[in-house]
């Protein structure tokens, strides 16, 4: 039986920033219109929508899905919300792919938004109810200290250094500068800049880590009749993924991404490619913290286990060395406005794919590239595979 | 691509107004444990994507689909959550075998309402925090307002209204998931204590806890693992206006929409003569009533006079709600749907005992996602 091909054929997002005056709903608007406009669609072209936004908690919403539906352009249409904790960026393309794959719709409107700042005083107050309440909650964990034992743990498996980790974040925040859309762009960190940087929770400094954002991001999918006829360029979605581990994350081996691994493989082998490091040519992997861009290099079978600083510390992953990692800028460089930030990667594959990502274009024409993110209790990984060729 | 899809397996837990021996864990794992072994597959080794649907607040946990792949079986599978009705979620599976890429599919949704202390306060939550919530409108208020609009636009009555309790509650005596069974007459209904007029707390459904898990196939594999798969024919769903402000209140063209959606891939041209009966959202007495005109079984204004006449009794030409619906049988939150497809599967496979209607073939399922929501779900069922 042969596939329906999804191609992404228009993507637009919003400056991300700390403190947007725009609600969520107009977020979504700006991002939904920028969009459609990208590829001289009107939303009365749009079959079906699917959204992706992070805890409801974030906007002390319940139900953020249905408040945000008329903002995404849902009004009187197939509407859902997928969501998977900070996989879900990436996520909502899958979604979206799912929808027009499966012949039901022949476009698709994938809308990511996220509004950290209306939580006072800080967003991270809202990840102490995403653990169990029963044997973690009351220990009172947060999203830093957790991830400061990971980072800690790939580092003493490995015997890396917080300096080949900490160039992961000069790489990014250095390519960032070039995008107009970026919070934390500087074209003139160092490592020492990070390395400096105050201490949160050791081995984690502030400039390891990613920023609180607002932003949005939307992309429009269309089945392959029409997205020939809506532009000369189309994206092809060519292999999607998805794998969820265990809640019981302390029993984990941390130092290594295995449900990266696995939804890297359902994606390759839908994709068709057996040898991802030829195949793959720009990789936009999950970068809240340094340390996970190089982690989930090694669980995308990118890099062997506990060497992906190497490949940095080479200038392997710079925009213009063999496997530009980031070129973006990540979410480090970029913002961190959580599902929006995934599809922002996305986004940005779409772009370089097509010659349109200006100063931040790779050289060589690129033909396919990678779009990953993660989340929940350090368990769910996400992975879009796109192509010019279908 | 696939192009049939069909239920093959389906189990629950419940339902019950308080389970305070289990966790929604222990809900969620009998009710898998069920559906796997109905449907004679491992979820280890057979079951390609694995969906559930909820709500974090429901839930008092942030990102709560961290909590669904243990006792699902699903751990390191592709599992995701759709914030959204159980009808949703078993859409989603049908898109993720009609791409080809998964052949059985896993859907589940729970509801723990018993735990939650503050569940108006919590659904409160859900109305736009500029333009609504400083109003301090409780939920049942709006949905007050909804049915003195839509009373008003139809000339529907109170009574018939209140014939729909009495028919529900009674179906659910019959109804061994049901928590809330009731030989009630009119009377005991309409002196039920107010809420918000014309509301009245006899005329909302209460909640209750319990899982709800089914396991989907494509047609080659459906036929191959079950004796009777239950297809499913179509599904659509639809979002109104998310603003208060600016929807219709008499009707309900979300519902509208998405019965349209399920009728086109269907083929169904008159569906007042389509279906040999129906599962239809209750949450409130007079939506059954109103949804009924949505999804076009009637015309505007017909379902108070259908079911004073009888017509949506188990021994009527389109009868309603066999089950006992959300008012017979608890409302389960975001599992509602799911709760109300699973019934219309027991019927079609015969397995519904006591409520058992004579040979039905093909059944229409409704959800909507309550007050604020503007959405709603609809999945065409058939043996």
């Amino acid at each position: 039986m042969a596939r329906r091909k999804v191609a992404v054929v228009g993507a637009g997002m919003t400056k991300f920033m700390r403190r947007a005056q725009e609600t969520g709903k107009e977020l979504s608007w700006q991002a939904a219109r920028m969009a459609l406009e990208s590829c001289e669609m009107t939303i009365d072209d749009i079959e079906a929508v699917c959204m992706g936004t992070a805890p409801d908690s974030f906007d002390g919403l319940h139900m953020k899905g249905e408040y945000l539906s008329d903002g995404a352009g849902a009004w009187g249409k197939p509407y859902m919300r997928s969501f998977v904790g900070g996989g879900t960026g990436v996520f909502a393309p899958i979604q979206g792919w799912y929808h027009v794959a499966s012949g039901l719709f022949d476009t698709c409107l994938v809308v990511c938004e996220e509004k950290m700042s209306s939580f006072y005083p800080h967003a991270q107050a809202a990840f102490l109810t995403i653990f169990d309440h029963t044997t973690e909650r009351a220990l009172k964990p947060n999203l830093l200290w957790i991830f400061a034992l990971e980072m800690n743990r790939y580092m003493q498996t490995y015997g890396i250094s917080k300096e080949d980790i900490a160039r992961v974040a000069v790489k990014n925040k250095r390519n960032a500068a070039d995008h107009p859309c970026a919070l934390l762009g500087d074209p003139h960190i160092t490592v020492e800049d990070v390395l400096n940087s105050e201490v949160l929770a050791w081995p984690v400094n502030r400039l390891d880590v990613s920023p609180v954002s607002d932003g949005a991001v939307a992309i429009v999918l269309a089945a392959e009749h029409v997205a020939k006829r809506v532009t000369d360029k189309p994206v092809w979605i060519q292999g999607v993924g998805w794998n969820l581990d265990t809640a019981y994350w302390a029993n984990r081996d941390l130092a290594y991404p295995r449900y990266v691994e696995y939804a890297a493989r359902m994606a390759y082998e839908m994709a068709g490619i057996r040898e991802p490091r030829k195949e793959i040519h720009i990789v936009e992997p999950y970068d809240p913290f340094d340390y996970k861009e190089l982690h989930h290099l090694e669980g995308l079978l990118l890099a062997d286990r506990g060497q992906a600083p190497q490949l940095v510390a080479d200038g392997v992953t710079e925009r213009d060395g063999d496997m530009p990692v980031c070129p973006s800028g990540g979410l480090l460089g970029v913002g961190n406005p959580i599902a929006a930030a995934g599809l922002m990667k996305v986004a940005e594959i779409f772009w370089q794919l097509r010659g349109e990502a200006g100063a931040r274009q790779v050289p060589g024409q690129p033909k396919r590239g990678l779009a990953q993110a993660w989340g929940d209790l350090m368990q769910v990984g996400t992975v879009v595979i796109l192509g010019t060729n279908p | 691509m696939n192009e049939r899809v069909a239920i093959v397996g389906v189990g629950w837990s419940g339902y019950r107004p308080l389970t305070p021996e289990f966790s929604y864990k222990e809900l969620m794992y009998d009710a898998a444990l069920k559906a796997y072994s109905d449907a004679g597959v491992d979820p280890r080794s057979d079951v390609d994507s694995f969906v559930s649907v909820a709500e974090d607040f429901h839930e008092g946990t942030s990102i709560f689909d961290e909590y669904v792949p243990d006792q699902l079986g699903a751990v390191l599978k592709p599992v995701h959550t759709i914030t959204g009705d159980g009808l949703h979620g078993l859409a989603t599976a049908v898109m993720l075998i009609k791409t080809g890429q998964a052949r059985i599919v896993a859907v589940e949704g729970h509801s723990k309402a018993s735990n939650i202390l503050t569940l108006p306060y919590v659904n409160a939550y859900a109305q736009d925090p500029i333009l609504n919530r400083p109003l301090g409108l409780p939920s049942d208020f709006v949905a007050g307002l909804e049915m003195t609009r839509y009373l008003f636009e139809t000339s529907t009555r109170e009574e018939q209204c209140a014939a729909v309790v009495v028919k529900n509650r009674f179906n659910a005596l019959q109804n061994p998931r049901a928590a809330y069974g009731a030989d009630l007459t009119l009377d005991d209904v309409l002196e039920g204590p107010p809420v918000a007029w014309p509301l009245n707390a006899r005329q909302r459904s209460q909640h209750a806890d319990g899982a709800v898990v089914m396991v989907l196939a494509d047609g080659e594999i459906a036929e191959q693992l079950s004796h009777n798969p239950i297809w499913v024919l179509a599904a659509g769903w639809c979002n109104g206006s998310a603003s208060l402000e600016s929807r219709d209140w008499a009707e309900a063209p979300y519902v509208h929409r998405a019965a349209h959606m399920a009728y086109r891939q269907a083929g169904i041209r008159q569906p007042a003569l389509a279906f040999d009966f129906a599962e239809i959202d209750d949450t409130f007495a007079y939506k059954e009533l109103q949804h009924m005109e949505a999804l076009g079984l009637c015309r505007s204004g017909e379902a108070g006079a259908l079911i004073e006449e009888g017509a949506t009794e188990p021994d009527g030409h389109l009868p309603v709600n066999v089950s006992g619906g959300s008012l017979g049988m608890g409302h389960l939150l975001d599992a509602t749907g799911l709760a109300r497809a699973l019934e219309a599967v027991l019927q079609l496979r015969g397995e519904a005992g006591p409520n058992q209607l004579e040979d039905p073939g093909i059944a229409l399922v409704q959800s909507w996602r309550g007050v604020p929501t503007a959405s709603a779900a609809v999945l065409i069922l058939a043996n």
